[in-house]
């Protein structure tokens, strides 16, 4: 009787020191830990409605987005714009497309963008981050100089110079435009976190054992130092969407409307604000909800990753 | 800390060296270039080739970025071509420079008052309402574009209410001594206050809107650092010894809680140099950000030149100052 009492009490204890579980690595319990956050499960819970959106949306949809279903509806004149009507439940835009079927299908391109941008400036950065961080010495020196040169340029700055760079703008100018200074970002962060890593036990093992460079690199120090990339990965989404947005506002968006994406579409929604601002609610409502998503995703991902946390 | 300061110019002088050559090489990647932009399609070929002559167009590059370099130095960085024709590019930064620096002093000043305080009180009762508002809140002004906010408040409050202007620097119709540039300073100094109301009024709805993101950042910053430092040994050793309260908050909480939110108001510089390029676009307020986007539209090289290398300039001399600021505020740094 007067054991198992004891018993109970050292377990309560053990518990109450740390995991009993034996030996749950940092994303096993952080996982756990992300399971139970309400921030990570209302973020998690957008993202996917927005991915199911632009999946499910070209049968949604009931108009081709890039024909002039309404024109004869827009005047320039008396600044008329096609207003809600049967078959087109929000109406059309400044040139007579159908409004709802280009918030609907603009999932696609938005999410695309990010995507393809985040990658792009994520591969930079890792390139740019392994160099320094695995070899140190000159190669860090050289790169982290390039690297303090981009980030002395204000992001927004950076990015509408590189799209102007183009003679001709596309989405794919908005995405190389939005991935660029994404680099000096992960770059940083990256060769921050491989230096942790060079400098820590398990490397130096690794090394005594005879372990190649090659593998050294990639097989001990970089599965280590993703963590906070993916975070930083998760929250650049939700600030490409917004960069992208800022870029058309400014005239260096996609020169091509016929496909929507959202932020093309808030941008050249900006001359009629103040007279139908209906153009610019719909996409950046969904701008801003969906780079919530983002953020709160990449919040809470932060949080359980941190090992200050770690219960 | 000597050697640090002299470190860290060094370092301010290599970046300047590379952006230079860097910003010269893409402005004449640049398509089109200023020539037509001058003068149209249409133009004839020996007025061409005159202008060509006139900007020193038909140097070698290296020629041309050594004049360029020349001429930097003494501050002469050409004749706008597009944003004010005729108008020094030097002259042209000097004239906005002091609109983009009121707006973002003013946004800066309201991220503070309001970041800081809400951070600590946030920290302090964490999990309360207050907290889950201002963090709600810093997310959701994150999320929001910059320039739609804008938008947004210029619509509900110059439009829909009417309570304030919707665009420039002051009304029209106040007659105003403009001495320094700064319309707000320059009332105060010639003491006519009205001017510098109006001006002030003018100014709020843009700094609102430009000071959501360093406001979200320096928010959640100062909370994270006040959560971390009430946990210290230190703190805990301050009130077993029995010190009161307001001590403990100002000298131990908040004087270490706020080490990194030095640093991140330095860092802040960059997103109100964006934010501003947005920010003026829709208040129609003409400073070096409106310049920015003009100069992109008529391919004015002068100016574009001169605002985004002085522009990345202050980011890095503010930032340098902000590290040293560190280094005085945090003895433990001085040593290294």
């Amino acid at each position: 009787m007067l054991g198992t009492q004891r018993k109970e009490r050292i377990d309560g204890l053990a518990e109450s020191g740390g995991d009993t579980t034996a030996g749950v690595s940092l994303a096993a319990s952080a996982w756990r830990r992300l399971r139970r956050s309400p921030t990570f499960l209302v973020g998690a819970g957008i993202i996917c409605a927005f991915v199911l959106l632009a999946l499910v949306s070209p049968i949604l949809a009931q108009h081709d987005p890039a024909l002039r279903l309404l024109e004869e509806q827009v005047s320039r004149a008396d600044n008329r714009i096609p207003a809600p009507q049967p078959g087109f439940p929000l109406g059309g835009d400044q040139y007579g497309r159908p409004l709802l079927s280009r918030v609907l299908l603009g999932s696609q391109q938005t999410l695309l963008v990010a995507l393809l941008a985040t990658v792009i400036g994520l591969g930079g950065g890792l390139t740019l981050g392994i160099l320094a961080g695995a070899f140190g010495g000159w190669v860090d020196t050289l790169v982290m100089r390039v690297v303090d040169v981009m980030l002395s340029v204000p992001s927004l700055l950076l990015a509408v110079s590189i799209g102007a760079l183009f003679q001709q703008q596309s989405q794919f100018t908005v995405i190389i435009a939005v991935a660029t200074v994404q680099i000096p970002i992960f770059g940083r962060l990256l060769r921050g976190t491989m230096l942790a890593q060079r400098a820590s036990d398990h490397v130096l093992a690794a090394r005594a054992l005879g372990v190649r460079q090659r593998s050294i690199v990639f097989r001990h120090m970089l599965p280590n130092a993703l963590g906070p990339v993916i975070v930083q990965a998760t929250l650049m989404l939700a600030v490409a969407i917004i960069d992208a947005a800022a870029l058309s506002f400014l005239g260096l968006g996609a020169a091509d409307t016929s496909t929507p994406e959202w932020g093309q579409m808030l941008g050249s929604a900006q001359n009629f604000f103040d007279t139908h601002p209906h153009l610019a609610f719909w996409p950046a409502g969904c701008i801003i909800v969906v780079a919530l998503g983002f953020t709160l995703v990449g919040e809470s991902m932060r949080d359980a990753l941190d090992p200050k946390k770690r219960r | 800390m000597l050697r640090y300061t002299v470190r860290r110019l060094g370092q301010l002088l290599i970046v300047t060296v590379v952006l230079s050559v860097l910003l010269f090489g893409w402005l004449r990647a640049l398509p089109g270039g200023p020539v037509s932009a001058l003068l149209g399609e249409r133009a004839t070929e020996e007025s061409r080739a005159r202008l060509v002559q006139q900007l020193g167009l038909d140097q070698p590059l290296y020629v041309q970025y050594w004049k360029f370099v020349q001429r930097a130095i003494t501050g002469d960085f050409g004749v706008s071509t597009g944003v004010q024709p005729g108008t020094p590019a030097m002259e042209v930064f000097l004239q906005r420079m002091p609109a983009t620096l009121e707006l973002s002093v003013l946004a800066l000043l309201l991220a503070v008052a309001v970041g800081i305080p809400l951070g600590y009180f946030a920290a302090r009762r964490q999990g309360g309402w207050l907290d889950n508002l201002s963090i709600t809140w810093s997310l959701i002004g994150v999320a929001v574009p910059v320039f739609f906010l804008a938008f947004l408040l210029k619509y509900v409050f110059a439009i829909e209410f009417g309570v304030l202007p919707a665009s420039g620097r002051q009304a029209a119709g106040i007659d105003a001594t403009h001495a320094t540039g700064f319309f707000v300073l320059d009332g105060l100094l010639t003491t006519e206050w009205d001017a510098a109301w109006n001006a002030l009024v003018h100014l709020l709805l843009p700094a609102v809107a430009l000071s959501t993101i360093p406001f979200a950042v320096i928010f959640r910053l100062t909370r994270a650092s006040v959560l971390d430092v009430v946990e210290e040994d230190y703190v805990r050793t301050a009130r077993s010894k029995g010190l009161g309260a307001m001590v403990v908050r100002g000298r131990h909480i908040l004087r270490n809680a706020m080490l990194p939110v030095v640093t991140t108001i330095g860092l802040q510089t960059g997103a109100l140099l964006s934010g501003a390029v947005l920010t003026e676009q829709v208040f129609n307020i003409p400073g070096i950000g409106q310049a920015l986007s003009l100069g992109f539209q008529r391919q004015d090289y002068a100016v574009l030149q001169v605002v985004i290398l002085a522009t990345a300039m202050v980011y890095v001399l503010v930032n340098l100052l902000v590290d040293l600021a560190y280094a005085a505020i945090d003895p433990r740094l001085r040593t290294r």
